[in-house]
C-alpha cells in the first residue's frame, strides 16, 4: 500500500470522473449500457457461464449407440446413459426438483443470489447479448451515441448485424432445448427439411422469439419485475448472508478526490464517488444504497471499485462480498452453528440418497396388482372361495419379454387363468387377469396376505423378477 | 381551468384535487398500443373466419365453416376408423374365437364393461356380483350352461324359469324336511343329504325338474351337454336366492318361482335382448353387443 502524500493513479482517477456523468442509476426509462471490466469476479462469471455450453452440446453425447441424455416423450422413456426410466419411476423427479429448489436456498442463505449472478439463463444470456453488442459497436457512450444517431448505412449494418447474431444464438437456444427431448442428429436433417414435427417449429420458433426479446430488450427488467425469485430471495437471506456489499462505515461520508490531494489531508471516507461501481452494474444499480431488489449478486462492482481502490492507493475490498454482521463489526457465526445449514443438508441429504436408492434399484420388471372389488370374492359350486385380480406387467428391458406368474398364499390355493406365460413388449405394460381360488375350509381369516410373482427369462440368460403383496378376500367370519 | 393551472407545462388535463395531485396525458406506451390494435385485428380476423354474429336465428357461419358439431362428428369418425379394424374381426368371429385371440379378447372386454354397465348391471351387479334374486355371473354355477352358447341363448332368448308352488302339495313337515335336506345339500356341496329327505325329493316330484341326481339336470346327453328346465343346482355350494339357508330354502319351495297368482313367489325372469316377438321382432341390443356381452359374461370368473 502505498504511503507517499500524493496519490499514484491521480490522472487515471480523473479520467474516471469525466466520465462520471454518464453513469446513471437504472429508473427504467433507458436502456442500460453497462461498462465492462476485467477483473477476477468477472472471470469467474465466464466461467460459470459455460456451464450452459452443456445445453448446446450435451445433445450430442452418445451412449450405447444413442443419444447419451434424451428425454423421448412420445415413447415416455427417459434415457441417463446408461439408465432408462419410465414414467411410472417419476417419483424420482419430484426429489430431483426437491434438490435443486434446496440447492438454490442454501446458495442464497450463504451467498445471497449465486444463482442469478453467475448462472441463470437470463443473466448469462444477456451477459453474451451485451458483449456483443460491445464488440460490435463499441464501449457505453459510443453505444449511446449510435442509438442517438439519425439512422446511416453504417448504422444499420451495425444494427443488421446484431439482430442477425442475436436471433441466431436464439435460434440455437431453441434448436438445442429440443435436441433435448428428439434424437440431434436426425434433428438437423429434419428440421432442415422441413419434416420435423409441428411442435418442434413451434417451440424452436417460440425461443428464438424469446431469447432474442428478454435478452435484447428486456435484460434486467425481467429481474425486476418478471422473475418471482427475485422477490423470494428476500426472506432467505439473513444477517450471516455473503453478499456483494459497500462498506459504509468506510466509505462514508464519500467524496470527491481532489488533485494533488494525499492520503493524509483526505477528510472523505474511502469512497471517492467515482460511480464506477454504477457504470459496471447491470441491472444499472447504486450498491453504495445497501442490499436492494435490483441486485443479481454478479460481484461485478467488487470488481471496478477494486480497481479504483488500486488507483487511489487504498486497500481493496471497499465493495466486497459481506455480511451484515461483518459490517456491523459483529462476529461472523460459524457455518456449522447455523441451524438453517443443518436443515438444508438434511433436505439435500434425504433428496440425494433417495434419487440414488431409486436409481439404483429401478427393477427390470414392475408388478401392480389390483385387486377386483366388485365383487370382492365369489363362492364357486365347490364350495371354494375365488378372488380375482389384474396384474399388470411394466417391462423395462429393451427387449420383449415373456412373464410367467405365479403366486403364493393360503393352503391349497390354485392359479386360473395364468398357465400360458403373458408377453410384453419393451416399455410396455400388460394387463393379465387372473383367479385365484383357495377352499373354504383353509381360510382362517377374513384377508389372507396372498403375493404374486413375475419372472422372466431375458434373451442373455438372465432371469429378473419382481414380487408384490396382495389380498385375498373370503366371506366374512 | 387552464389560465389558473399550478403545473402549468407538464402535459396534465388541468384537474387537479387536493392541490398537487393532477392528472397527466401521457399516451400509453407503444407496445400496450400495439397490443390493443393487435387483439382487435384478431378479433376482425376471428369475425371473418368462425361463426360470430347472431343474425336471425342462425348465427353467421364464417369463410372456415368451421362448427362444434362438424368437429365432434369427425372426432366420432375417427374413432369409429380406428375401432374398424377389431370390430371388422369380430363380426365374423364366435365368442369362444374372440376369447381364444388375447387382443381381441382385450378390446371386446373393455367394450363390453359399457355394455354390461348400461344394460346388466342393474340387477346381476357390477362385474356379475349379483343381487338378492337376481344370479351372480361372476362364480361357475350355470344352471342354463356356462359355455359361450348357452350364455348367447340366455342373452338372446331371456329365461323364465318355473317352479311350483308346494303350499298345498306338502305337509308342514314335510316342507320342513326337504328345506333342511336342502341345506344340508348346499353345506356339504351335494354329499350330505339326509335319507328322509332323498326320499321326499324322489317321491314329490322334484326331480322331474331338478333331476335324478338334484344336479337341476333333467337329461345329461352323451355330448357332454344337458338338459335344463331352469331349476336350481341343489349340489352345490350356491343358493340361487339369497340369502340361502332355511327360511329362504322354505319359502322358496312354498311359493315356488314365477307362479302366477301366488303373492309371495319368487320372480325370476331374465328379458329378452335379441329379437323379440313381443316387440314385432325389435332387439335391445344387437348382435355385435350381445355377443360383446357373452364374452364379458363367461369371462366374469366362472364360464366354461
Ligand atoms: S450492485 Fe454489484 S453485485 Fe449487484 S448487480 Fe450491480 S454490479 Fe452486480
Ligand atoms: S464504491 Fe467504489 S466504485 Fe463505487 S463510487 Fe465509491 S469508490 Fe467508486
Amino acid at each position: 500500500m502505498s504511503t507517499s502524500n500524493v496519490i499514484p493513479g491521480s490522472a487515471a482517477v480523473d479520467a474516471l470522473y469525466d466520465e462520471a456523468e454518464h453513469w446513471h442509476v437504472n429508473t427504467g426509462n433507458a436502456s442500460i449500457h453497462a461498462k465492462r471490466l476485467h477483473g477476477r469476479w468477472r472471470t469467474i462469471k465466464w466461467a460459470s457461464a459455460g456451464v450452459w455450453l452443456i445445453f448446446f452440446l450435451g445433445p450430442y453425447l452418445r451412449w450405447d449407440e444413442r443419444q447419451a441424455v434424451l428425454f423421448d416423450i412420445p415413447n415416455r422413456q427417459y434415457h441417463l446413459f446408461g439408465v432408462t426410466v419410465l414414467p411410472q419411476d417419476f417419483w424420482m423427479l419430484s426429489l430431483l426438483l426437491l434438490f435443486f429448489a434446496i440447492l438454490l436456498a442454501v446458495a442464497t442463505a450463504l451467498a445471497g443470489r449465486v444463482w442469478c449472478g453467475f448462472f441463470c439463463f437470463q443473466t448469462v444470456w444477456t451477459d453474451v447479448f451485451t458483449w456483443i453488442e460491445e464488440r460490435l459497436e463499441g464501449p457505453p457512450p459510443q453505444r449511446r451515441k449510435l442509438d442517438a444517431a439519425p439512422l446511416t448505412r453504417d448504422k444499420l449494418r451495425l444494427k443488421a448485424t446484431k439482430h442477425g447474431i442475436w436471433l441466431a444464438i436464439g435460434f440455437f437456444t431453441g434448436f438445442s432445448f429440443v435436441s433435448w427431448f428428439t434424437p440431434a442428429p436426425s434433428l438437423w436433417l429434419e428440421f432442415f427439411s422441413g419434416q420435423a414435427n409441428g411442435a418442434v417449429y413451434i417451440t424452436v420458433a417460440l425461443f428464438t422469439v424469446g431469447t432474442y426479446l428478454l435478452a435484447g430488450f428486456l435484460r434486467e427488467q425481467v429481474c425486476f419485475w418478471l422473475c418471482p425469485y427475485a422477490r423470494i430471495q428476500g426472506v432467505m437471506l439473513d444477517k450471516t448472508t455473503l453478499v456483494p456489499t459497500y462498506d459504509e462505515r468506510r466509505g462514508e461520508p464519500r467524496g470527491r478526490f481532489e488533485k494533488g490531494e494525499g492520503a493524509q489531508q483526505r477528510t472523505f471516507g474511502d469512497c471517492v464517488d467515482c460511480k464506477q461501481c454504477v457504470a459496471v452494474c447491470p441491472t444499472g444499480i447504486d450498491i453504495r444504497g445497501g442490499q436492494q431488489e435490483g441486485c443479481i449478486t454478479c460481484a461485478l462492482c467488487i470488481d471496478a471499485c477494486d480497481e479504483v481502490m488500486d488507483k487511489v492507493g487504498r486497500p481493496r475490498g471497499l465493495v466486497r462480498y459481506a455480511s451484515l454482521d461483518e459490517l456491523e463489526g459483529k462476529a461472523a457465526r460459524p457455518l456449522l452453528k447455523r441451524p438453517r445449514v443443518w436443515v438444508y443438508s438434511a433436505i439435500l441429504l434425504l433428496a440425494l440418497s433417495g434419487i440414488l436408492h431409486g436409481l439404483s434399484s429401478l427393477d427390470a420388471l414392475d408388478l401392480k396388482i389390483l385387486h377386483e372389488r366388485a365383487p370382492l370374492f365369489v363362492t364357486l359350486g365347490d364350495g371354494s372361495v375365488q378372488n380375482r385380480y389384474t396384474l399388470k406387467v411394466l417391462n423395462k428391458m429393451p427387449e420383449p419379454l415373456m412373464v410367467r406368474i405365479s403366486v403364493t398364499g393360503p393352503p391349497g390355493l390354485t392359479l386360473v387363468g395364468a398357465d400360458a406365460p403373458v408377453s410384453v413388449h419393451e416399455g410396455g405394460v400388460t394387463a393379465a387377469g387372473v383367479f385365484v381360488k383357495v377352499p373354504k375350509k383353509n381360510l382362517t381369516q377374513e384377508q389372507a396376505p396372498i403375493r404374486f410373482r413375475v419372472e422372466a427369462v431375458r434373451p442373455n440368460g438372465q432371469v429378473i423378477a419382481s414380487e408384490r403383496t396382495s389380498v385375498f378376500v373370503g366371506p366374512p367370519r | 381551468m387552464a389560465e389558473n393551472n399550478p403545473f402549468p407545462g407538464e402535459n396534465n388535463t388541468g384537474h387537479v384535487w387536493d392541490g398537487n395531485l393532477r392528472e397527466l396525458k401521457n399516451p400509453p406506451p407503444r407496445w400496450w398500443m400495439l397490443a390493443f390494435w393487435a387483439s382487435i385485428a384478431f378479433w376482425i380476423g376471428y369475425a371473418i373466419l368462425y361463426p360470430m354474429w347472431p343474425v336471425g336465428q342462425e348465427p353467421t357461419q364464417g369463410v372456415l365453416g368451421w362448427s362444434q358439431m362438424k368437429e365432434y362428428q369427425e372426432g366420432l369418425d375417427q374413432m369409429v376408423a380406428r375401432r374398424a379394424r377389431f370390430e371388422d374381426q369380430l363380426a365374423a368371429m364366435t365368442p369362444a374365437q374372440i376369447i381364444e385371440d388375447p387382443g381381441l379378447k382385450q378390446y371386446t372386454l373393455a367394450a363390453a364393461k359399457v355394455l354390461f354397465g348400461d344394460n346388466c348391471r342393474a340387477c346381476h351387479g357390477t362385474g356379475g356380483a349379483g343381487n338378492p334374486g337376481f344370479p351372480v355371473l361372476a362364480d361357475d354355477d350355470w344352471i342354463y350352461g356356462g359355455t359361450t352358447v348357452k350364455i348367447q341363448e340366455s342373452i338372446v332368448g331371456g329365461r323364465q324359469p318355473a317352479m311350483t308352488a308346494h303350499e298345498k302339495t306338502l305337509t308342514p313337515a314335510e316342507a320342513d324336511t326337504l328345506a333342511k335336506w336342502v341345506v344340508q345339500m348346499n353345506e356339504t356341496v351335494g354329499k350330505g343329504g339326509s335319507d328322509e329327505g332323498w326320499a321326499l325329493y324322489k317321491t314329490k316330484g322334484c326331480t322331474a325338474c331338478h333331476g335324478e341326481k338334484a344336479n337341476g339336470h333333467v337329461v345329461d346327453l352323451p355330448s357332454g351337454d344337458f338338459v335344463t328346465v331352469g331349476a336350481a343346482n341343489l349340489t352345490d355350494g350356491i343358493w340361487r336366492f339369497e340369502p340361502g339357508g332355511y327360511d329362504s330354502a322354505r319359502h322358496t319351495i312354498l311359493y315356488g318361482v314365477n307362479q302366477a297368482g301366488v303373492t309371495q313367489t319368487r320372480n325370476a325372469v331374465m328379458p329378452v335382448w335379441g329379437p323379440d316377438p313381443a316387440r314385432q321382432g325389435q332387439a335391445k341390443l344387437s348382435a355385435e353387443e350381445i355377443k360383446k356381452l357373452v364374452v364379458y359374461v363367461h369371462e366374469l370368473g366362472g364360464g366354461y
